[in-house]
């Protein structure tokens, strides 16, 4: 599907989610609340069929968090970007997507561990890359590390 | 529980024990403690980040020029090839394109760097899998690989050898020259290879049936290069994405079917054939003039994301970069094929033998630097 077809399907779904074409893939903005239920459908529905997420990640633009998920189609050929705001800027909290994409698990953690994003219904949320007991999450815009010296 | 210990016991009768950090079959530092039921594998699970050096926050600090460098240390066989995803990441932010000659250059450096990390791989598994012999076979040819980057590059491993806008510098005089003798060398060899390992009884007892990954759990847990295309799926960024000018090259994506180690292994060593014909084609047809093209002295990238895919010698690595139009990216995303690679192991290990284990990460061909970044 070429961006133009794929943005009318996304949309005959769910007719609340914007878009953003500047970059290279289709970008679309979905509101937490009909979140997971999105997820689904994208992964399900045969005419979209988004089987291999390749790509997740956490934005911190300060005043927010931005989950981005990167998704491709293995039997269409076509990519999506999805992304999901999240307000609360000491404690954010998404839903978990690794039932839908394994891949997630791990990624998940990792964004967890880095960022701090919490993932209802995760099956194994622990940290991932750094200890249990360290403080703080690095990737984070307002993280400061003590032992740092500037240059 | 204690991490590291003498194997405790649970109440099932399970039995833990301790892989790692420390040991030769995890190529690298990581921990995987295992839960055993006499020699079968019942749990696996991978503790990281004991070499994490946290590229991607460094690379927020770090100039465009300056954090392609950093890249070279996350997968440090496929350090050219790490380097080349940066640099065309920064190139489609600042719209440009590297000269024939550079994207010429590049293609051959790739496949020479995916030569050398596939025999290091080969290798590596016949070592761990008991035989000590391929591991000298193996180092023989990627011993002259590596003087060709040396000499062109100044490096042997971290080659560092991609800029933004092209290469670093030009070729070395002797590079074509070197890189025929090399070919030669290796066709000529490349028989000894099926003859030691491939056809070998006890090697394909250890490989064949063991390890299985189906094509839809290979998807979804995100599985890419050949460890994916050993179970049928096709995910050659090279074919699907192309890049450097991959399209203008004739090569194979090769395709196995029995998604088990025996398969993996199979693919890789096919791979290497589609390298070698990938750089005899382009061997003399390097075209004529800049090896550069000209960028400013400070690179500033237009505010948005770019998002750049290679496929490395383990599969397909992700650059992604959010710009807010300063010097240095605002975020810095690598999508690493060794870290989704990583998180189908515990699926392909549960049910096999302790002994498995050790086959079975030998095939996914994990480097762990990348998994930590």
């Amino acid at each position: 599907m070429t961006q133009e077809e794929l943005k009318l399907s996304v949309s005959a779904l769910f007719p609340a989610v914007t878009y953003d074409e500047t970059g290279e893939f289709l970008t679309a903005m979905i509101a937490p609340a009909d979140f997971r239920k999105a997820m689904k459908t994208l992964r399900n529905n045969p005419d979209l069929s988004f089987d291999y997420l390749f790509c997740l990640t956490c934005i911190d633009w300060k005043t927010h968090f931005m989950m981005v998920y990167h998704m491709l189609s293995k039997v269409h050929r076509h990519t999506l970007v999805v992304k999901v705001k999240l307000d609360n800027v000491t404690a954010p909290v998404t839903d978990t997507v690794s039932d839908i994409w394994k891949t997630a698990i791990m990624l998940e953690r990792e964004v967890y561990d880095l960022f701090g994003v919490k993932f209802n219904h995760h099956p194994d949320l622990r940290r991932l890359l750094l200890d249990e007991n360290w403080e703080g999450y690095p990737l984070r815009k307002n993280y400061v590390d003590e032992n740092m010296i500037e240059i | 529980m204690s991490l590291l210990g003498d194997p405790e016991l649970t109440e099932d009768g399970e039995f833990v024990i301790n892989i790692g950090p420390q040991h030769p079959s995890t190529h690298g530092v990581m921990h995987l403690k295992v839960w055993l039921d006499g020699e079968t594998i019942k749990k696996v699970q991978p503790h990281l980040g004991y070499i994490h050096r946290s590229i991607e926050k460094m690379s927020e600090r770090l100039s465009y020029r300056n954090f392609i460098f950093a890249t070279s240390r996350m997968d440090y066989l496929s350090a050219h090839i790490n380097n080349q995803a940066c640099a065309l990441t920064v190139e489609k932010g600042l719209q440009i394109e590297a000269p024939d000659r550079a994207k010429v250059i590049r293609i051959l450096m790739a496949e020479l760097t995916r030569l050398s990390s596939h025999q290091l791989w080969w290798g590596c598994t016949g070592l761990d899998l008991g035989a000590v012999s391929p591991f000298f076979f193996a180092f023989r040819e990627r011993d002259a690989i590596i003087e060709i980057m040396e000499e062109t590059c100044g490096a042997r491993l971290t080659q560092n050898y991609c800029v933004p806008g092209g290469v670093m510098y030009d070729l070395h005089p002797n590079f074509q020259n070197r890189t025929k003798n090399v070919l030669k060398q290796l066709k000529d060899k490349f028989h000894e290879y099926d003859e030691l390992l491939t056809g070998n009884v006890i090697f394909e007892g250890r490989t064949k049936g063991v390890g299985y990954l189906s094509a839809e759990d290979a998807i979804s847990y995100g599985v890419s290069g050949p460890t994916a295309r050993g179970s049928g799926v096709s995910c050659d960024v090279r074919k699907w994405a192309p890049y450097d000018g991959y399209e203008k090259v004739q090569f194979e994506e090769i395709l196995g079917t029995g998604g088990d180690c025996y398969s993996r292994y199979m693919v890789r060593m096919a791979e290497m054939k589609q390298s070698i014909s990938i750089v005899e084609q382009l061997i003399d047809n390097i075209p004529e003039g800049d090896f550069q093209a000209k960028t400013k002295q400070v690179i500033k990238l237009p505010k948005g994301e770019f998002y750049q895919r290679v496929e490395t010698a383990r599969g397909e690595l992700g650059v992604y970069i959010v710009s807010d139009g300063a010097a240095s990216p605002y975020r810095i995303k690598y999508r690493s094929p060794n870290f989704s690679n990583l998180s189908a192991l515990e699926h392909m290990a549960i049910g096999a033998k302790i002994g498995d284990l050790v086959a079975i990460m030998a095939t996914i061909d994990l480097v762990i630097p990348d998994v930590d970044r």
